[in-house]
Formats: C-alpha cells, sequence, structure tokens
C-alpha cells in the first residue's frame, strides 16, 4: 500500500490535493493512506517551502500549487 | 475598446445620463471590471507559464551564501516578480533564516513581495498610466531595500520565536519538473484559477467602492477632507489603511477614482502601500515566527516609510 502525504498548513488547496489523490486513487483501484502534514517542522524537513507539496512513500514528487490531473494519477498507480 | 463597451452598455443600452452620479458610478464599474478581470487573466496565465522559474525553494536557493547588498537587491526584485500568498509567508520566512539569510534581507522581501507584482503593475499602467506605474516601482523597491535594511539595525534576531532556529531543511529534492508546453499550460490555467479565485472579491470589493467614490462623492467634500493640502492628510491615509485591507490589484481602482477627484499623488501612493503591504492578516500570519515587538518595529518602520514616500511625492507633484 502506498504512503501518501499531503504537505501543508490547512490552507484550501490542501484539502483539494487530498481530495484529488483520494479520487484517483479510488478511479484506479490502488489501496492507499493519505495523511496530512501540518506542522511546519515536519513540513520543511521536506525541504519544501509552497504548499501544498506531495509525498508517495517518503519520495517529494511536487510541491506548490494544485497538481496536474495526469501527474495525479500517474503517481498514484506508479 | 473597454471605453466603448462601457459606453455601449451603460449610457446607450441602459440609457442612463453620462452626468448622472449613478451613470457615472456605473460606468466605471463597469469599465474597470472587464479591464482588470481581462489583464488579470492574461498576465496570471503569461506568468504562470514562466513562474518555475520563480518558486521560493529557487529564489532562498539564489539568495543564499550571497554578500549582503547582492543578496537584497534579489530578494527585493525576486519579491517585486513573485506574487506567493501571505499563507506561505511563514514557510517562507523560517526557510530564509534556515538558509542564513539576514533577517533584514528576508524583509526586503516581505515587504516587496504584496506591494510589488508584475500583475498589479500592467494594471496600473494601463488605468493610471506608465508614469505613475514606474514611479509606484521606484517607491517600492526603494522602501523594501531600506526598510530591510532598518529592520536589520533594530536586531529583530531577539524576537523570532525559539522553534524557528531550531527547524532544519531537509534538502528538497524535487524530481526534475516537466517542462514540456502542454504542462506549463495546464500549470498556468490552474494559476490563473486559484489566484483570480482567491482575489476576485478584492479586485471586486475595490471597483465598487472605487466606482461609489467616483460617482457619489462630491469633488468640494474631497477638497476639503481629503486634499486640502495638510501636512497630516499623508499620514492619515496610511492610518487608514491599515485596518483596511486587499491585494494591490484590488486598491488600484479606488486609487483611480481618488485621483479622478484630485486627491493628491503622494496621498493616493500611500495610502495603496499601506493597504496592500500593511494589514493585521498579514502581520497575525508572521505573528507565528516573531513576536509582537518585532511585529510592532516591522509596522513601525512601513508606516513610517509609507509616510516619507507620500511627503515626498506631494513635494515633488
Amino acid at each position: 500500500m502506498k504512503h501518501i502525504k499531503v504537505l501543508g498548513s490547512g490552507c484550501k488547496n490542501c484539502e483539494t490535493t487530498a481530495n484529488l489523490l483520494r479520487i484517483a486513487a479510488q478511479e484506479a483501484g490502488v489501496e492507499v493512506e493519505i495523511e496530512k502534514v501540518t506542522d511546519i517542522a515536519d513540513i520543511m524537513s521536506y525541504g519544501v517551502m509552497s504548499t501544498p507539496g506531495i509525498v508517495i512513500d517518503e519520495q517529494l514528487v511536487h510541491a506548490g500549487g494544485l497538481p496536474a490531473p495526469d501527474m495525479v494519477r500517474q503517481w498514484v498507480t506508479g | 475598446m473597454f471605453d466603448s463597451f462601457a459606453t455601449l452598455l451603460i449610457y446607450q443600452l441602459a440609457g442612463l445620463d453620462p452626468d448622472s452620479r449613478i451613470g457615472a458610478a456605473l460606468y466605471f464599474f463597469v469599465m474597470d471590471i472587464t479591464k482588470i478581470f481581462v489583464l488579470l487573466i492574461v498576465i496570471i496565465y503569461l506568468m504562470g507559464l514562466i513562474r518555475l522559474l520563480f518558486s521560493p525553494e529557487r529564489v532562498r536557493h539564489f539568495i543564499r551564501n550571497r554578500p549582503d547588498w547582492q543578496a537584497r537587491g534579489m530578494a527585493v526584485s525576486l519579491g517585486a516578480v513573485t506574487p506567493f500568498c501571505s499563507c506561505s509567508s511563514v514557510p517562507l520566512f523560517i526557510g530564509f533564516v534556515e538558509a542564513g539569510i539576514p533577517l533584514g534581507v528576508t524583509f526586503s522581501f516581505l515587504i516587496a513581495s504584496p506591494m510589488i507584482n508584475e500583475v498589479a503593475v500592467v494594471i496600473l499602467a494601463s488605468i493610471l498610466g506608465w508614469k505613475l506605474a514606474v514611479l509606484y516601482v521606484i517607491a517600492g523597491l526603494s522602501v523594501a531595500w531600506i526598510g530591510g535594511l532598518v529592520m536589520q539595525k533594530l536586531k529583530p534576531e531577539r524576537w523570532v520565536e525559539e522553534y524557528v532556529w531550531q527547524i532544519r531543511m531537509g534538502e528538497g529534492n524535487l524530481p526534475q519538473q516537466d517542462s514540456s508546453f502542454r504542462s506549463r499550460h495546464l500549470y498556468a490555467v490552474s494559476e490563473v484559477k486559484e489566484i483570480v479565485g482567491r482575489i476576485w472579491l478584492w479586485v471586486v470589493l475595490g471597483i465598487g467602492v472605487g466606482a461609489l467614490f467616483h460617482g457619489f462623492v462630491p469633488e468640494e467634500w474631497v477638497s476639503t477632507y481629503l486634499a486640502a493640502g495638510n501636512w497630516y492628510d499623508v499620514p492619515a491615509a496610511v492610518v487608514m489603511g491599515i485596518p483596511l485591507y486587499s491585494n494591490a490589484t484590488g486598491v488600484i481602482p479606488v486609487a483611480e477614482a481618488m485621483l479622478g477627484k484630485g486627491v493628491a499623488i503622494g496621498t493616493t501612493i500611500a495610502l495603496m502601500m499601506s493597504i496592500a503591504a500593511l494589514s493585521l492578516p498579514e502581520m497575525l500570519i508572521l505573528r507565528k515566527v516573531i513576536k509582537w515587538q518585532a511585529l510592532a518595529q516591522f509596522a513601525g518602520v512601513l508606516a513610517t516609510s509609507f509616510i516619507l514616500v507620500g511627503w515626498l511625492f506631494n513635494l515633488l507633484a
């Protein structure tokens, strides 16, 4: 199972990003665990300053702004 | 183009009298709303295409380990081209501190960023003319440069929250970004949606206030209360701007209406800067990383510089 972290201190875009990931995973039939990381020290430990950031299995894949839908599909299934 | 659209809609189709208050206000509203939103969408889209070059992570990387004047110059100019959302002030502040960038340089960045951005500058130029836009940018860059220097002299390090010094930032080894045109186009479109979605209300409010001011406030009232040429006009404008909050674009129609009624240019610019760069929400966000003493210094330095800029412009005009 993939472990996905959404980095962001509770802004609207972070919610939207988490939802995008959840929906993409459901559509692809992939089981994922989505965790929201809101602590600023934890967020920055990934080297991210612009949120939301996305970390998949401890690998940073995205930082800043909403991710593109086809990228989301790729991360969830890839 | 926008004038003829507004003329057609308000004076010809709706049949309102150009000399009536409501006609003048509605004309102003329609013209500004079409013009500003078209420009907003076009410029944000174009900037979105090249935005990846200016992410905060990159700015941090550019600025670190540079001599002070170079770092400050870059902080001020990069601050001006990156319209970051005030919700990212906190990670930005911590990231800069962690990179060993002097606090004064960080403050220069924090001042320049909300006050000047390419969207506001283009809209300012198209509504109020290039001359005023250039003056605004020069004044804003100087305030950011000098304001940061003065902050540095006040040693705000004493008042940075303890936990900020403890944070260690990981090296963000972000995978190579997809730089095909298609992906940049998608990014730009999402930026337009995101930014316009965030600021449209401020812009509409600003245009509404501008339109009401333009249509309904008599010139005699303005010349008695706002443009009597008293020395305290400028400080009063700055103080008035602190509780008011909008973004740099939303303020422009208000400035347009004020200038149109004969408010002095320095007073108007001081109010614009105060509304865009000095605001309670921004202060509350920064309170997470610095104590109120440093916030008071920051607000004091900004208010003083806006007053000086306002006086200078009124004197030169």
